[in-house]
């Protein structure tokens, strides 16, 4: 999991600045297909320049949000303002947007520089305009040599490069993308997302970005809206998503987490202090979450934050000890599940710092689990 | 290459001949016999006898002599009925076909843009006529267009016109059943291509900002041209030679090349001259046959 940071970033990011204008502002959006509600009353605001990114499974409306955007559907309840500008009762040719369809959508009958022609060919521009601007979006893409290519000559990759190509030739205000590299195979993926920053940054055009990948997500965004059964749960940085999500669902769906159900016991300055009987200890954690004695909730760790060893070190402000269950080697790192003494579940993930395995707990080995007060975070019962 | 391999090779290659000589078969029975044995009668000559035409060939006094009689293709060149009858039929056919691509295209559109669960009712609503007679239809179209049919009883009741209008045993009349009878072999080869169009090409164009009608005509009807050129064949090809329907529903006046041939046959007993007909007739056909090859090899590639 990777989190690029642009060196354009300002110091203040504009959704921590109360003075910044949203560029997109969705106001209590609803949509219902029959009976069933799709997408509800969504709020949101995202600022310019953004590279926002609509994370959740299949089904819980991100599609259709995007969709809203582009004015294939009409919201049933609640306003789309881009840029100011009420977007309702405008059809989708006549709105601001341009779409990135996941099937990349490009017309069969027509080459490659037809195809990214076309948006500008219906605004009416002098063809030498458009000849310009279609060379200059074919280099920025890196698709010159293919521009008298039909799409069915392309590889998926280089389908990919025109389907963006064609949607950011217009200049559109907001730029909308719907799964943008789901076409893909794995190495080209990872390859595609830093580019698809890159030209981001480079044309300056706000991206709304829809997708199921979280990893994909935590690469491209500026920030994400992790939405669940039509709602948007939680929106924040991928810092913030990853390590402070407010709900199991949200911890859930991004990276691995261990759940340890306690109850409170009290609170130390900053520490919340929490019994937990499956651990067979009582856990201090940093947090800032408002919870009276006795109240139950959930202490939430990260896999790869539990430090493992045989002896235990000192610096760590809890410890259990647990048995090594299972071992998986995924090669960059190796995943441990382990049972602790209360009879807790837990899964450890050390990084293979060396290339030997000689120091590697092994299955039945009994090993110390310690963590800091910084590790973890609390979640409501 | 190794004994089994070319054993294995000679064993493919047998069954894809199986394959391949069993429409071949049915080709040169059906078609391509038939049309020789009509291609000899066309070169023969008139003769009143069983059957009415004299041999090509002839074995006489230790001779063989062939006689090609070519006459009756000049024949057909030199009488100008012959070739109006001709053009007359390509014209009729030709805007006919133009009436049932006028006609089914918005009805093919119309039934695959349906819901899915509807298009099948639809598609058995454009078959449904194939199950009474074609001649019974033909027939009721007499119903509708003669003088005290039910169109002109309608046009009079309304005092639209005060004289029942000539429909009848007009060009017009032939129009209307061709295109009546034809409609299905339109709808179908256009369905089957429009349905197969990809939805996202349309909201793709209107996002790039296309209106409806700039979509249509720069996205839907390019990527329908291969289901055009092929409902237009399927109606153009049977259309020029049609008789029955200009029979029925055509006046004196109405020159096809279905029903010269009809009376060469069947009136004037002229087995060569009728032959000769038909022989012209196919030829005539294998331009646009062509034309539909080319075009179909075209969106193939």
């Amino acid at each position: 999991m990777t989190e690029l940071s642009t060196a354009t970033t300002p110091a203040v990011p504009p959704w921590a600045d109360p003075e910044a204008q949203p560029f997109l502002r969705l106001d209590g959006v609803s949509k219902s297909f029959g009976g069933f509600e799709a997408v509800r009353g969504v709020t949101l605001d995202i600022y310019r320049g953004e590279l926002f990114c609509l994370l959740g499974g299949s089904g819980c409306g991100k599609s259709t949000l995007l969709r809203m955007l582009a004015g294939f559907e009409t919201p049933s309840a609640g306003r789309v303002l881009i840029d100011g500008e009420d977007q309702a009762g405008r059809a989708p040719h006549d709105r601001p947007t341009n779409m990135m369809f996941q099937s990349y959508a490009l017309f069969p009958h027509m080459s490659v520089e037809k195809n990214i022609a076309y948006g500008l060919k219906r605004d009416g521009l002098p063809r030498a305009e458009i000849a310009a601007r279609v060379a200059d979006i074919l280099a920025l893409v890196q698709m010159t040599p293919f521009a008298r290519r039909k799409p069915d000559q392309l590889s998926g990759g280089q389908r990919q490069r025109v389907a963006l190509a064609r949607a950011l030739v217009k200049r559109p205000k907001l730029l909308l993308l719907d799964e943008p590299l789901g076409a893909l195979d794995r190495k080209l993926r990872e390859e595609t997302q830093f580019e698809l920053k890159k030209i981001q940054a480079e044309v300056g055009i706000t991206f709304v970005v829809v997708t199921h990948d979280q990893e994909e997500a935590m690469t491209l965004s500026s920030r994400i809206g992790v939405m669940n059964a039509g709602e948007i749960v939680q929106v924040g940085t991928p810092h913030e998503i990853y390590e402070q999500p407010h709900s199991r669902f949200v911890a859930n769906f991004i990276g691995s987490v261990n759940c340890i159900e306690g109850r409170v016991t009290g609170r130390e300055g900053g520490h919340l202090r929490i019994a937990c009987p499956d651990l067979g200890a009582e856990v201090t954690v940093e947090s800032g979450f408002e919870a009276g004695a006795g109240e139950k909730v959930a202490l939430a760790l990260r896999p790869e934050k539990i430090a493992m060893g045989r002896t235990a070190r000192p610096g760590f402000e809890n410890m259990v000890t647990g048995r090594v269950e299972e071992v998986a080697y995924m090669g960059n790192l190796t995943i441990f599940q382990l049972r602790t003494d209360g009879g807790a579940r837990l899964r450890v993930t050390q990084s293979n710092t060396t290339r030997t395995d000689a120091d590697v707990p092994r299955i039945g080995e009994n090993v110390q689990l310690q963590w800091t007060g910084a590790a973890g975070f609390v979640l409501g019962a | 290459m190794s004994a089994r391999g070319l054993a294995g090779l000679r064993r493919a290659w047998s069954g894809r001949a199986l394959v391949v000589a069993v429409p071949l078969l049915w080709l040169g029975l059906f078609f391509a016999l038939p049309f020789l044995v009509v291609a000899k009668i066309s070169l023969s000559e008139l003769a009143i006898a069983m059957p009415p035409y004299l041999p090509l060939a002839e074995w006489a006094d230790g001779a063989l002599s062939i006689v090609l009689n070519f006459g009756n293709y000049l024949f057909l060149l030199s009488d100008g009925l012959y070739v109006a009858a001709y053009l007359e039929s390509l014209k009729i056919a030709a805007i006919s076909t133009l009436f049932t691509l006028l006609i089914g295209y918005p009805m093919a559109y119309v039934i695959a843009m349906a819901r899915p669960d509807r298009r099948n009712l639809l598609l058995m609503l454009v078959v449904l006529p194939f199950w009474t007679s074609f001649l019974l239809r033909v027939y009721a179209w007499i119903g509708f267009l003669k003088s005290n049919g039910i169109i002109n009883n309608a046009l009079m009741a309304l005092g639209l016109t005060d004289a029942p209008l000539q429909l009848i045993q007009t060009d017009i009349a032939v129009y209307i059943g061709i295109t009546y009878t034809y409609l299905p072999f339109m709808i179908l080869p256009l369905y089957a291509n429009l349905s197969r169009l990809d939805r996202s090409h349309l909201e793709a164009a209107a996002d790039l900002g296309a209106r409806p009608l700039t979509t249509f005509l720069t996205v839907t009807l390019p990527q329908s041209a291969g289901g055009i050129v092929a409902g237009c064949m399927l109606v153009f090809i049977p259309a020029v030679g049609e008789f029955v329907i200009p029979a029925l529903l055509g006046g004196p006046d109405t020159l096809m090349i279905g029903r010269v041939l009809w009376d060469e046959f069947f009136s004037n007993r002229d087995w060569p001259v009728a032959s000769a007909v038909a022989v012209v007739m196919l030829l005539v056909l294998i331009g646009p046959i062509l034309l539909l090859r080319r075009a179909q090899a075209r969106e193939e590639s």
